[in-house]
């Protein structure tokens, strides 16, 4: 097991049933499905008049998306103040993150889902399309990734 | 009640960014450590994500009429087709440059990790040419 986990496991599991029951809370107490991914295209309908972000389902959900947002960067918050060791910041080079948070956004919005709208929502719902897509991106993930390790990158 | 949702969504959304921040996926090394067969962790944290939203998802709209404070439940919209695929492979391929996800992006910045803003304002400007030239 250690080989696998060499920084434990406890952390992990702790972490994922805490998201899970944040989706689960929202679920549960609105009947709203809580991906993240959206609210990088309903907050644009506050600045666009692009049809496209002024479809409905993206004018009538942006408020509460931004909340949950907002939550998000509380909660991040609250655990660096509770149980975090100060601040820490990551090392991927400012180029990997541009380009790299470019496409994820494009690509998220694209397939409509990202890691937990395809992947916790949509998998939680049963939905193949979602599965097929969590596959898709796990496997475009792990060539990109190791091919940028391969090339010496960070 | 118009605000009853956006106190739900805060709510939910501080549990959701607590988890991300416990479960470390706030920092891309430890994803990108995923993808290099180094860690498995992340599978962890899907796998217990998505047991407990299962639960909730499948059980909740049997045994509730709607929800507490809110109208009716709502589906996870998802249609096989190559927006789907191709989008999805789109965000692998970002996701395997700089490991990070929407939500990390996000809720990484609540704990100081501020060349996340790098990542975060990247994906607004994605989703932006998404809408804008290829949404529908």
């Amino acid at each position: 097991m250690g080989q696998f986990f060499p920084n434990g496991i406890a952390h992990y599991l702790a972490g994922g049933l805490i998201i899970g029951a944040a989706v689960g809370l929202l679920f549960v107490t609105t009947g709203l499905i809580g991906g993240m991914s959206t609210v990088y295209s309903s907050t644009w309908s506050f600045f666009s008049n692009h049809p496209f972000f002024q479809w409905e389902n993206l004018v009538g959900s942006r408020e509460w998306r931004l909340a949950y947002a907002a939550g998000l960067v509380l909660g991040g918050a609250i655990w660096l103040v509770w149980l975090g060791a100060g601040t820490w910041q990551t090392g991927v080079p400012i180029w990997q993150l541009v380009l790299g948070g470019f496409l994820v956004g494009f690509g998220a919005r694209l397939s409509n889902g990202c890691t937990s709208g395809h992947g916790i929502c949509g998998m939680a719902s049963l939905q193949l399309p979602s599965l097929l897509a969590v596959l898709t991106f796990l496997a475009t993930g792990i060539v990109t990734a190791q091919l940028v390790a391969w090339m010496g990158g960070h | 009640m118009k605000s009853t949702p956006l106190f739900w969504a805060l709510v939910a959304g501080v549990l959701f960014g607590f988890g991300l921040s416990l479960s470390a996926m706030i920092r891309p090394e430890v994803v990108l450590s995923f993808l290099r067969f180094k860690d498995f962790g992340l599978l962890l944290v899907l796998g217990g994500a998505v047991t407990v939203a299962l639960l909730a998802f499948q059980l909740a709209p049997r045994l509730l009429d709607k929800p507490f404070f809110g109208q009716a439940f709502a589906k996870h919209p998802s249609t096989l087709n190559t927006r789907t695929i191709g989008g999805a492979a789109i965000f692998g391929i970002g996701w395997g440059l700089c490991g990070v996800c929407p939500g990390p992006a996000i809720a990484g910045l609540g704990s100081g990790n501020w060349p996340l803003l790098a990542a975060l304002v990247a994906i607004f400007a994605g989703a932006w040419v998404q809408g804008r030239f290829f949404g529908r």
